[in-house]
């Protein structure tokens, strides 16, 4: 290890954001999250979940504490971080293929560098027999497909990912969590992701900080010690069940005045 | 296809029918030929004028194209203006209601007397009434964008350029067609109407709307029908042109211009 592996991916120190003038969406945060570390954000609604994010993302702004990624401002950042959104986000009058490509396009990366990526991602998540195809033809999960594959192009070192499943069916979701770690396996990015399914998060998470809302706060954090490579069978084992039924008794006193 | 064919053969047999009825009510009321002259005579017209009811036809549809034409370039224009803030939006866009509200046979006169009687004029004309529709649409499609989407381009560093060549103006594309639908039929009336007041200096040589006029003060009400149905197949004309390019350019992933396979 290089001494870079010191310097947190994330490093956010007393951030406290409101909207407009009233209403305190997150109040004095604390979070550091280790390099290649896959940290789960869950809550119930309106704990800021989603504005963690954004504030990592510098789409938006604290009104106090600090934010640093590796070091830098979000915004500098950037160019590491991909973001995963809720919905799949695709721009419907490009193809798969051209979509894939839009954020290397955006870097202006030359285009023969650009297909190669591209033809690589296509195979890694399983897209190839629909590169031409348009958003409007897929299915819930491919369309995700997709928006992941977009992330993964620029070569990011930091993915957030807001509640990409939600609206997916628990087949796909359960297959595409499993896709995500044999992804992040391969390429050891760092990763947040958001979502109030509590066995996703004990699924994918090294770590889970769990929410409580108004104002959203930090309310409790557990480690979550399965062994790796965690494949399907493991949402079977009895320690699995253990952490879920612990996160989700946390979860419920969040909910209680 | 078959159901092509049906669609097809259900719009004919409504269209003889209405002239089936056409000819029954001259037979039961007796009206006068120079009030409502008969299918046959109409189709006579039409036949014994046919090279100056092409003419006719021709330039008209000229004006429109060219004041349609002029009014897509330009209004587009506007909208990217529009799409910049929301201070520039609010400050002009009173403005383009007022080219929607000012009634046009109003004004039509003014622009004749500015410009000079001519095809250039009414060409004018045409554009200024079809504008309103194209700004309005486009401007609604540039600036109603996913607000997520614009945050993924921001994170890939994108610039203000590429925000607008590969985000706003590719998503304003639907909506400046549902503009320019509107706008193509607008703008067919307008250089008719211009042509009413403008008309042209020698028999022959004005558009439908000068044509109008003149058969009307001929009482020539067989020809005067002709050119009615010659200035509806103009309008419908550029409708299904538009139509057909929506369906070209959209149809590979707009949903709204997929063709009608489920009614």
């Amino acid at each position: 290890m290089n001494a870079d592996a010191c310097v947190p991916e994330i490093e956010i120190a007393g951030v406290t954001k409101q909207y407009g003038n009233a209403q305190t969406v997150l109040e004095s945060i604390d979070l550091i999250v280790a390099k290649q570390e896959f940290l789960g954000i869950i809550g119930p609604s309106g704990c800021g979940k989603s504005t963690i994010l954004k504030l990592i993302a510098g789409l938006a702004i604290p009104n106090s504490g600090t934010i640093r990624v590796d070091g830098m401002t979000p915004q500098n950042a950037r160019e590491t971080i991909s973001f995963v959104f809720q919905d799949a986000t695709l721009l419907p009058w490009r193809t798969v293929k051209e979509n894939i490509g839009l954020g290397l396009e955006l870097e202006r990366i030359p285009k023969n560098r650009r297909e190669n990526e591209i033809a690589a991602l296509l195979e890694l998540v399983g897209l190839k027999n629909v590169a031409r195809a348009y958003p409007r033809e897929l299915s819930g999960g491919m369309k995700m497909r997709v928006s992941i594959a977009r992330a993964l192009a620029t070569n990011p070192r930091l993915m957030l990912l807001d509640e990409p499943f939600a609206a997916l069916d628990e087949m796909s979701r359960d297959h595409l969590n499993e896709e995500i770690l044999r992804l992040r396996a391969e390429q050891n990015w760092t990763a947040v992701f958001v979502t109030h399914s509590v066995s996703e998060a004990v699924f994918l998470s090294d770590r889970i900080v769990v929410l409580a809302p108004n104002p959203g706060r930090i309310h409790a954090e557990f480690r979550v010690e399965l062994p790796a490579p965690r494949t399907s069978a493991i949402r079977n084992s009895r320690e699995f069940d253990a952490i879920v039924a612990r996160v989700s008794h946390t979860l419920r006193e969040t909910l209680r005045p | 296809m078959k159901r092509q064919a049906i669609t097809a053969l259900n719009a004919l047999a409504v269209f003889a029918a209405l002239v089936a009825l056409w000819q029954i009510v001259l037979w039961v009321f007796h009206v006068p030929p120079f009030m409502l002259p008969s299918p046959w005579a109409v189709a006579r017209a039409v036949g014994a004028r046919f090279p100056l009811l092409l003419n006719a036809l021709a330039i008209t549809a000229e004006e429109s194209a060219g004041g349609l034409g002029a009014s897509i370039v330009f209004g587009v224009l506007v909208a990217l203006l529009f799409a910049q803030s929301r201070w520039v939006r609010k400050m002009l866009y009173p403005y383009t209601l007022l080219l929607q509200t000012v009634p046009i046979i109003a004004i039509a006169p003014l622009i004749l007397m500015w410009m000079g009687a001519g095809i250039f004029a009414v060409t004018f004309i045409a554009f200024i009434i079809s504008l309103a529709p194209i700004i309005a649409n486009t401007t609604q499609g540039l600036i109603s964008v996913d607000e997520n989407l614009v945050h993924l381009f921001l994170m890939h560093n994108a610039s203000r350029a590429q925000l607008l060549f590969k985000l706003r103006l590719p998503n304003a594309v639907p909506d400046l067609f549902v503009g320019i639908r509107i706008a193509s039929g607008i703008a067919v009336i307008g250089a008719i109407t211009g042509e009413l007041f403008a008309g042209s200096s020698r028999v022959g040589e004005g558009g439908l709307g000068y044509s109008i006029l003149y058969a009307s003060s001929q009482l020539q009400t067989d020809y005067l029908f002709a050119l009615v149905l010659a200035a509806t197949v103009l309008g419908f004309g550029f409708l299904f042109l538009v139509m057909f390019l929506e369906w070209y350019f959209l149809h590979r992933w707009h949903e709204s211009a997929r063709a009608p396979e489920a009614e």
